[in-house]
């Protein structure tokens, strides 16, 4: 069984995760939505910068985060100086880490969702008396939902698996930024650490498994066939 | 009720004109396949914006482009009924006849789901999902949803065109008896010459 320092581990994983996905799905949503319906001239290039993080050496991004977020960041000596925060060698720098790397996928996956459903039955439930926002909500939106779901699982997976972006951006701080897989690397670092890697690496596995079944379940239990397995 | 409708669209090297002036209450639009017929209903009820014209039925104008008038689908009250049907296959048949229903207005609304179920044949059907209907049943089920949003007419875009020789003439029977009955005044979109003389409708030519 797990240590009570390596409980802390998956609750704190855990929690970067959440919250990584949890605050990058509006913004997810927003992007496949404009890449899947808008005729904006500009949309080739910006596909191309949010499937950015997916090719790039996570390295490369951690660097990137580190230059916006660092004190001498643009982005982070505006939030020193607005709110008093910063980002750097916090559990919040990891969620930031996190989101970027799972931002391509949820997009992809709610993307493809909103692009399977058929905007001739928004035209129909704009013609039974709906606005703009009703059709989207009763229509659009639950016609959509198990890739939405989809795209929340796969990106919680990812976040649950962060490591180079991570540990660039934020280093490798025992209970606020170390992680399931940073604190496996950190595990393999010290002569006698097998065991502790061995647990953490079956967590990391089970916790990944737990996702997918999860998503499976949701996908079915929505009735209309979208499964992610 | 009247239709009083003129207006032109052009799309690349192809343009649509439609002339509908009449007192009918049942106007069919008659032309070969491609002429534009589906573009003029789409334009009466909203879902395509005409380049120039004025579209009234009644006394209320939905559609005005030297006024500048332009309502949104959904202030139309319109009850269209599409070629494809486009029931919505993540709600049940009641689901379906309720949408509209639950967005009309109280003084719009002229019956009931149950009454509009026993009028058309449907009530058996209610707790089914549209996947599972067949082609008449759908079609019966998408004019239901329709009536019940409240409208204030009608836009049939080739209702009996996929059914065979007897659900046609089940459907047709049911569209006299919404003019009759109902008194909704319809536009009818057909390419089929014996649906315009057994409704006796006022024809209107679209294309050559």
């Amino acid at each position: 069984m797990l240590s009570a320092e390596e409980w802390g581990i998956v609750a704190l994983s855990l929690k970067v995760s959440a919250v990584a996905v949890g605050l990058t799905l509006p913004l997810a949503f927003a992007l496949a939505w404009v890449l899947a319906r808008s005729r904006l001239p500009g949309k080739v290039l910006l596909d191309a910068l949010v499937h950015l993080p997916l090719v790039v050496p996570p390295v490369v991004t951690g660097w990137l985060l580190l230059l916006a977020f660092g004190a001498q960041g643009p982005i982070g000596a505006w939030l020193d100086r607005a709110f008093g925060v910063t980002v750097m060698f916090r559990w919040t720098g990891a969620a930031l880490a996190s989101a970027v790397m799972a931002l391509p996928l949820m997009v992809r996956a709610i993307r493809l969702s909103l692009e399977a459903v058929d905007p001739r039955l928004e035209a129909a439930a704009r013609t039974l008396g709906a606005g703009p926002w009703r059709a989207f909500a009763s229509i659009t939106l639950p016609l959509a939902l198990p890739g939405v779901l989809a795209g929340l699982v796969l990106g919680f997976a990812r976040s649950l698996g962060e490591f180079g972006a991570t540990i660039t951006f934020v280093s490798n701080v025992p209970g606020e930024t170390q992680t399931l897989p940073l604190a496996i690397y950190a595990a393999l670092q010290v002569p006698g650490g097998e065991s502790t890697v061995a647990r953490l690496a079956v967590t990391s596995v089970l916790l990944s498994l737990a996702a997918l079944v999860a998503s499976e379940v949701l996908a079915r239990r929505s009735g209309r066939g979208a499964h992610v397995l | 009720m009247s239709f009083d409708i003129e207006l032109t669209l052009t799309r690349g090297d192809r343009t649509i004109r439609a002339r509908i002036a009449s007192e009918a209450r049942l106007v069919a639009l008659f032309g070969p396949s491609g002429a534009g017929k589906t573009s003029v209903l789409d334009m009466v009820a909203g879902l395509l914006r005409p380049d120039t014209g004025r579209i009234a039925v009644g006394r209320e104008v939905l559609f005005d482009s030297a006024a500048g008038v332009n309502l949104p689908p959904e202030r139309r009250a319109c009850g269209y009924v599409f070629q494809d049907l486009r029931l919505f296959p993540h709600r049940t048949v009641a689901e379906n006849l309720r949408y509209g229903e639950s967005l009309a207005p109280h003084e719009r609304r002229f019956m009931a789901v149950d009454e509009a179920a026993a009028f058309l044949g449907i009530a058996p059907l209610l707790a089914r999902r549209p996947r599972s209907l067949s082609g008449g049943e759908a079609q019966r089920v998408a004019i239901g949803r329709a009536l019940l949003s409240g409208p204030r007419f009608l836009l049939l875009d080739e209702p009996v065109s996929s059914l065979d020789r007897p659900r046609r003439e089940e459907i047709l029977t049911l569209i006299a008896r919404i003019r009759d009955e109902l008194g909704l005044p319809i536009v009818y979109v057909t390419h089929d010459e014996r649906e315009l003389t057994q409704l006796g409708a006022e024809v209107v030519q679209i294309g050559d």
